[in-house]
């Protein structure tokens, strides 16, 4: 098996139940399969909430290590949409010209690096580096800062050894409360400050809603971006010829975009909590117990997609949920993808091929469910375009 | 040239010229706002819905069943919805009117 495949662990299941269970800390998971299913459970946010006890959407469940509530993400319509309408503006900020300047600088000279070595680790020197960097710009904080989350490791709140690490949550925790202390003593035009003096209904945001948004915020972005990002390398180095066909027909790399993220589906699933007794895909599920959107088994429903096992750079019509659905649909989208953008073009542009050297790969357990995320590390040479 | 009429949820009607591409493109191109596109156009993220005019819409002509898969479950949807990165730019629809569903 090629080392840059993503195969589908859920197709069986998908076609023969449409549902798959699982177990998550004695609070079990049934999680909905198909792409229509997926999608009528996203918007169906009275009888499937996010709204729950902190942490109980997350899987596995992050309810014993964490009180705060995550903003927006743990909260439904209609207050949902009050404190996304707060943030969406600033999440929308990768599109202007400047961002893009400074992203393109920024990956520009991460391609040179990893150019300038004989072997590169994908995972902790090239996508952990690019996407904490890139970070900076979102925070709109100096580009020092990435060193610190750099430090952190892959993981800001899961760990290789433990499911769930509590004490790299608190690192994270307390360097947030410095920030916000020190944003209240120098206000400045950085996230931290622009939410200190942000209003909902007339009111000042708390501390504690602050810090649940900036949580989210480096929690969202961490894992997903750096698979998409190793994903991507790894799917160029087996496949230079896609690389080559974006540099002749710079058109189809937004097509590109799309379909990368669908194929790898960086985040699997994202749980949900039933309010009453319903069913999800004619399958019973009871109030107060969990069910999960299955972004990534949708993302490969063959009613769908033609041929969803293969990646197709030129997918022109490709409504895949790998950004969620309806109402929590990724607001870091937009960052995530100016990040693939601008990484691909640069690819194309200084980069000739890649050599895989050794890889493992990082594997999710979902009960009987084994899915393939990315990899653990994965060792590469890079080799530059014009070798004259 | 076609031209297309986009009117706002706030009730602003802005006429734009196109000859290519798709007309959420051309909405983007001209800071339609409610028209995001953010998807570039696969069909994926819905930020570009539109209400075609009744009597526009022989002339626009119904979505696919992936589009109309993806309309089912917005808030906004009505019989004359349309992902409009999923219509192109040309005479078939010049003049007509769209109303921005966001
Ligand atoms: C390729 C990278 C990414 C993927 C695949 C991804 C995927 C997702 C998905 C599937 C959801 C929906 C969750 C739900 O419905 O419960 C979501 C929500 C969210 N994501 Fe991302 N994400 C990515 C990158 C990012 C980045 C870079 C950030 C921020 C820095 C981010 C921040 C968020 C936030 C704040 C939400 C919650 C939105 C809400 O509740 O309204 N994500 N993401
Ligand atoms: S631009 Fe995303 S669906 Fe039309």
């Amino acid at each position: 098996m090629a080392k840059s495949e993503i195969s589908d662990p859920f197709e069986k299941a998908r076609l023969e139940k449409g549902i798959g269970e699982m177990d998550d800390q004695n609070d079990p998971v049934i999680m909905a399969l198909r792409h229509k299913d997926v999608r009528r459970c996203a918007h169906n946010h009275k009888t499937f909430i996010s709204g729950a006890e902190p942490g109980r959407i997350v899987i596995p469940s992050e309810v014993s290590i964490r009180d705060i509530r995550q903003i927006p993400f743990e909260v439904d319509p209609p207050m949902h949409g009050v404190y996304r309408a707060v943030v969406e503006p600033w999440f929308k900020r990768p599109l202007e010209a400047d961002y893009n300047t400074a992203l393109k600088k920024q990956i520009g000279a991460i391609i040179d690096e990893a150019l300038s070595k004989d072997v590169v680790e994908v995972v902790k020197e090239f996508a952990l580096v690019l996407q904490s960097r890139a970070l900076t710009l979102l925070f709109n904080v100096p580009f020092s800062e990435s060193q610190t989350w750099i430090s952190w490791g892959t993981h800001v709140f899961r760990s290789q050894e433990t499911a769930l690490d509590a004490s790299k949550a608190n690192v994270l925790y307390d360097y947030i409360d410095k920030q916000i202390t020190h944003a209240i003593a120098n206000p400045g035009d950085d996230f931290y400050s622009m939410l200190l003096a942000a209003e909902v209904n007339e009111k000042k945001l708390t501390k504690e809603e602050i810090k649940g948004v900036i949580i989210l915020t480096f929690a969202g972005g961490r894992d997903t971006v750096i698979n998409a990002v190793t994903n991507s390398i790894a799917y160029f180095a087996e496949h230079p010829k896609a690389l080559h066909r974006l540099k002749e027909d710079p058109k189809l790399v937004n097509f590109a975009i799309e379909e990368l993220i669908r194929y790898f589906s960086p985040l699997t699933h994202m749980g949900r909590v039933v309010t009453e007794d319903t069913h999800v895909c004619e399958h019973a599920v009871k109030a107060d117990s969990r069910i999960s959107l299955n972004w990534a088994s949708a993302n490969r429903d063959a009613s769908v997609f033609e041929k969803p096992n293969e990646v197709l750079i030129d997918r022109k019509i490709n409504p895949h949920v790998a950004f969620g659905f309806g109402t929590h649909n990724c607001l870091g989208a937009t960052h995530a993808r100016q990040i693939l953008k601008v990484l691909i073009n640069i690819l194309i542009d200084k980069v000739g091929s890649i050599d895989i050297i050794e890889a493992e790969d990082n594997i999710e357990t979902l009960g009987e469910f084994k899915r393939k995320v990315g990899f653990n590390s994965i060792k590469v040479k890079f080799n530059a375009s014009n070798t004259l | 040239m076609t031209k297309i009429t986009f009117i706002t949820q706030d009730n602003e009607s802005i006429i734009v010229e196109g000859n290519s591409g798709n007309v959420m493109e051309l909405a983007v191109q001209n800071k339609i706002k409610g028209i995001e596109g953010n998807c570039g156009g696969v069909c994926s993220c819905a930020t570009c819905h539109v209400h075609v005019q009744p009597e526009d819409w022989d002339r626009v002509g119904a979505p696919s069943t992936l589009e109309s898969d993806m309309l089912e479950f917005d808030d906004h949807v009505s019989e004359y919805s349309r992902l409009c990165c999923q219509i192109n730019v040309d005479d078939t629809i010049d003049g007509i009117v769209l109303k921005v569903a966001n």
